[in-house]
Formats: structure tokens, C-alpha cells, sequence
């Protein structure tokens, strides 16, 4: 299967659309060789703003860019530009509604060795919580190229979440992508497991593994947090005996809160793998952590499992 | 300047006061002691200094106004509605439900550029909009009122760092010095002490003036338009609630209800200024 670094394709695909339109400018809080707008940095400097160390501002000002007809891209990890400036996104971003991406680079548990204070477990839950926000988490390099430019035709905010690990590309460039639009990745009948990012190529992986054992699961990869619409889930529960979510964030208000909101009048369990209410923390490896918290294909078979009263 | 200029620019200042109190009523609370003390600051930008057409309030060459100490709107909601941006008889229904007159800016209000309110955003807002300007080649300057209680978030200061790093020579900070926040006098607490020090070890030009003399108010916004390479910063030393004698320099009206009888002594206050 091909591994593909989505950090470079953001960074790759942002100096592309920066070519073809010049409202796109970027922002950076000092991190630009990691979130890789180094590229639109390298070839458009005018277009690139090194904010130093200081994300409030960064967000602010890229608001100000907005109310001028700018399209700004900003840039942090996960962690600091979700989490540090949440009142300036909430106050200055969301209430004016203002077309501005905030990408979230090196997200979840993925820069695993910076620990805790590094890892972005709840940027979901306060991003969700924000009227107005569109959530995107891209499953991989190709449909980050795909967010990447349709994000300058959508209005409105939003949150951009990227991943630090290389991932299997799930997707090819005939895969609709729609914001909004969940997308069948494997059929199924038994369990329907909606999962996003890294956890839809471990719920794949869970799949091949219960099929030898005669149970079919659908995987639907979810890249749109928010907006998440009942419709939209519905299409894929009519037929099952309960559903699994699989995300790696916290099981409080991630993935799995939004579709259990989406069914709390519908009679169907629900099931989530996600972090439980707690920290990361330091590892050599991204797996090493996935393997910690049971974000695995292993603990998404044994929801599935618990769902069908099987062992 | 001609005398009959300023004096025309008194007027206008006295007219944003009448609907300050217009917008605070009777017996609703409102923020009056910031928006007085802002009240001749925002007369000379609006009346004087800025290119605005209420008749094209989407003109990409417009100068900007951010309120960044965003509760003292009520001056601003005040000029809007004298520039015709619209109706007077909106002020009355500021803060009332489904008003296009909300508690703090919103853009939604026609006039109104950014959303403010949650202290210490508008200046690097300002800062997005003076850059946006440079990339577009537009002329275009921005002007920021900021509070002296508002100084104390520390995004203030990441923004006047980075804004001498661009050398925005079209970016104008205000600061409304009136020397009280809500419920204590700025120098207390974590107090902001050589505001003007500060501004100027960060590269800023920056000049103190009375934020009620209009010939200096004037005098200054007209230097800022020379400077070069360097941000502009004018601290503006104010009284909070200047022009209503019970308010002056007393916190308790910093966001209070009037009685009717307060809110009479106001108007006869107001009315009794000299122009």
C-alpha cells in the first residue's frame, strides 16, 4: 500500500492554489519547516507572514486579512492553533464568519515524542463547539490536496487537522470528495464503523480480520467533522446491528459525540474507540501511543464484537 | 485648521455624546464612561480624518476604523448614525433583541469593520487590514482605538512587536488613557505604567496629547499621515465619562443604568458643553 506524508502534500498543494490565486496568503507561528508552508515561503515570500511565536496575534491578524479579501491559511500545530488562540478564533474568526483556514499540523497523538503538552486530543471538541466552524480531517495525502483547494470555494471558517505520520493513501483522484459527504470506503452489513483519519485505515485493517471470522463491517470515513448531518449518517446504519466510532481523539466530544447526537432518537448502540478522559504523553513512535490508548484494529474488533455479543 | 472647522468638529463631538445617552436610556444599563472619554477621539477620525462614503461603505480604499476596546461603541454606533450609515432612531435600540445595534461591534452593523469585544484582538486585526492594504497596493490607513485597561492582555504587545517588524506606516493606534478599567484604576494590579515608554521601545512614533483638545487631536492624526517605516501610536490622556459631571472619572458609570433624573443632569451636561 503507498504511505504518503500529508504534511507535504498540504504544504505542496497550498503553494499550488497560492499560484493561481493571489488572495491565498499564509501564516506561520514559527514552524513553517514542519507544517511545510515553507514551500509558499520559498516561492511567494510577500505571501508568506512569519508571525513568530505569538498564535493570538496570528489569528487575529488573519482575520483582519479576511475583512480585506484575503484567504488566509494559518498555521501551527494542532494543539497551539486550536487550543491557544480559542477566544480570537471564536470572537474575531467565527462570529464574523470569515473565510479563514486554520490548519492544525501535527495533530492527535502524532508527534509522539514531544508528549502531552504537544499532543491535540480535545482540538475537535472546541472546535465543534464554535457555531459557524467547518471541520475537516483529511483520511490522507490525496484527499488533503483535494480540502486544500476546495477550501477556497467554501465560505466561512475552518479547521484543517493534519496528521505529523505518513498514511496509507485510501483515496485516488476520482474519490468524490464534498464537504459535508461521508465517503463508503468497504461494504458491510453486520457493523457500520464511521471513522476519521488514521483510524479509517485501522478499521480496514479490523475488516480483513472479521471477515475471516464471518463478520462484515462497512467502513464509512468520515472527513467532515462538522457540519455532520443526520441524513448523511443515516445512509449508512439502515441494515446494522449498531455502529463503532473510531477517532483519535478524545472520546468527549470528537467523532463519536457527533454521531451519537446525530442518533440519540434512534434506537441503534453505539460504540467508541477514542482516547478516554486523559493526557498522552512522551513515546518513540506514533504506533507505540496508538497502541497505548486502543487505537487499534484490535480494539475496534472488540467493539464490534461486544455489539454482536461474539468473542 | 480655521476656528469655524473645529468648531464644527465640537459640535460633532457633542453630538456623539446625545447619543451615547440615546443608546444607554433610562434605566438599561450601558457603557458610558468609556464611550465618553472615546467621544472626541472618534468625532475627529470620523469627521475629519478618515475617507469614508456611507454611500459606499464597501469602498476598498476606505480608511478602517477597528474600536478595539470594543464596549465604548455606543460613540461609534453614535457617528455611524450622524454619517447617515443609519437611521438615528436605531440608537434607541441598542442592545434590544434583533437590533442591528449589538452589545459590542459586530460587522453585521453597517460602518462597522470588525467584530470586538473580548479585549486585546482589534489591533491585530488592524494589523491583517494595514497588511492587506500593502499586498493590494492601496493607500488606505488604519485607525485603532484601543483602551488603557485593554493594554493589559499581552496580544497588545505581540501585535506592537510585530507590527514595527513590517514597518506598517498605515497603522494608527489610539489609546484611550482615561486611567480606569471596570472596577479599578489601571495602575493597579498588573498596571500599565510608561505606556508611552513602551510603544517607543518597540520602534513605534508616538505621541502624547489631551484626548479632548481638538485642535491637538487634529494637529496629531494630521503628523501620523508623514511618518515613514514606522507604526503610529498617539496616547490620548482622556477622562472616563467627560462631559457628564456625575461620571467623570468615576468607574461606577463604567458600564451603569441612569435614572431619570441622571439621565436629565446628562443631557443638560452635554447640552452646556461649549463647542
Amino acid at each position: 500500500m503507498k504511505i504518503e506524508d500529508l504534511r507535504e502534500a498540504y504544504g505542496r498543494e497550498l503553494l499550488a492554489v497560492a499560484r493561481v490565486d493571489d488572495r491565498v496568503v499564509a501564516l506561520d507561528a514559527d514552524l513553517c519547516g514542519s507544517t511545510m508552508t515553507k514551500y509558499l515561503k520559498e516561492e511567494i515570500p510577500e505571501r508568506f507572514f512569519e508571525m513568530g511565536i505569538a498564535e493570538a496575534n496570528m489569528i487575529s491578524v488573519a482575520a483582519g486579512l479576511a475583512l480585506s479579501g484575503k484567504i488566509p491559511f494559518v498555521n501551527s500545530f494542532a494543539v497551539f492553533a486550536a487550543g491557544q488562540p480559542y477566544n480570537q478564533i471564536r470572537q474575531g474568526v467565527a462570529l464574523p464568519n470569515l473565510k479563514v483556514r486554520i490548519v492544525g499540523s501535527s495533530s492527535g497523538l502524532s508527534d509522539a515524542g514531544d508528549g502531552a503538552t504537544h499532543q491535540s486530543i480535545e482540538d475537535i471538541a472546541i472546535m465543534r463547539a464554535i457555531p459557524n466552524m467547518t471541520i475537516v480531517v483529511p483520511v490522507d495525502a490525496e484527499e488533503t490536496r483535494k480540502v486544500v483547494c476546495l477550501s477556497l470555494h467554501h465560505g466561512g471558517p475552518m479547521y484543517i487537522r493534519i496528521s505529523r505520520s505518513p498514511l496509507p493513501v485510501l483515496t485516488d483522484s476520482q474519490t468524490v470528495f464534498k464537504i459535508g459527504k461521508m465517503t463508503l470506503m468497504a461494504e458491510g452489513s453486520d457493523v457500520t464503523i464511521f471513522a476519521t483519519g488514521i483510524m479509517v485505515h485501522k478499521a480496514l485493517e479490523a475488516r480483513e480480520i472479521l471477515i475471516k471470522q464471518g463478520i462484515n463491517i462497512r467502513v464509512v470515513n468520515v472527513s467532515t467533522i462538522k457540519p455532520l448531518y443526520q441524513e448523511e449518517v443515516l445512509k449508512y446504519i439502515g441494515d446494522v446491528k449498531g455502529i463503532v466510532t473510531a477517532e483519535e481523539h478524545s472520546i468527549i466530544g470528537g467523532l463519536g459525540s457527533a454521531i451519537a447526537e446525530a442518533l440519540c432518537e434512534k434506537m441503534i448502540p453505539i460504540k467508541m474507540v477514542g482516547i478516554e478522559d486523559q493526557f498522552g504523553q512522551s513515546a518513540s513512535t506514533h504506533e507505540e501511543l496508538l497502541k497505548y490508548y486502543k487505537l487499534t484494529p484490535e480494539a475496534i474488533i472488540e467493539k464490534v464484537k461486544a455489539l454482536l455479543n461474539r468473542d | 485648521m480655521d476656528n469655524n472647522k473645529i468648531k464644527e468638529l465640537k459640535r460633532k463631538a457633542k453630538i456623539i455624546r446625545e447619543g451615547i445617552l440615546e443608546c444607554i436610556g433610562i434605566n438599561k444599563r450601558g457603557h458610558l464612561g468609556g464611550s465618553m472619554s472615546s467621544a472626541d477621539l472618534v468625532a475627529a477620525l470620523y469627521f475629519y480624518k478618515m475617507r469614508i462614503n456611507p454611500q459606499n461603505p464597501a469602498d476598498p480604499d476606505r480608511d478602517r476604523f477597528i474600536f478595539s476596546k470594543g464596549h465604548s461603541v455606543l460613540a461609534q454606533y453614535a457617528a455611524l448614525a450622524e454619517l447617515g450609515f443609519f437611521s438615528k432612531a436605531e440608537l434607541k435600540n441598542t442592545k434590544e433583541l434583533g437590533s442591528i445595534l449589538q452589545g459590542h461591534p459586530e460587522i453585521r452593523t453597517p460602518g462597522i469593520e470588525a467584530n470586538t469585544g473580548s479585549l486585546g484582538q482589534g489591533l491585530s486585526i488592524g494589523i491583517g487590514m494595514a497588511l492587506a492594504a500593502r499586498l493590494d497596493q492601496r493607500s488606505y490607513r488604519v485607525y485603532v482605538i484601543l483602551g488603557d485597561g485593554e493594554l493589559d492582555e499581552g496580544q497588545i504587545w505581540e501585535a506592537v512587536a510585530w507590527a514595527r517588524v513590517r514597518c506598517l506606516d498605515n497603522l494608527i493606534a489610539i489609546v484611550d488613557h482615561n486611567k480606569l478599567r471596570a472596577n479599578s484604576p489601571t495602575n493597579e494590579g498588573n498596571g500599565q505604567f510608561n505606556i508611552r515608554a513602551k510603544f517607543e521601545a518597540n520602534g513605534w512614533k508616538t505621541w502624547e496629547i489631551d484626548g479632548h483638545n481638538m485642535e491637538e487631536i487634529i494637529k496629531v492624526l494630521d503628523e501620523t499621515d508623514r511618518v515613514k517605516s514606522s507604526p503610529c501610536a498617539i496616547i490620548a490622556h482622556t477622562i472616563k465619562g467627560k462631559g457628564v459631571s456625575f461620571a467623570e472619572n468615576n468607574f461606577s458609570f463604567h458600564n451603569n443604568a441612569l435614572t431619570e433624573e441622571q439621565y436629565e443632569r446628562a443631557k443638560r451636561d452635554i447640552a452646556s458643553i461649549v463647542e
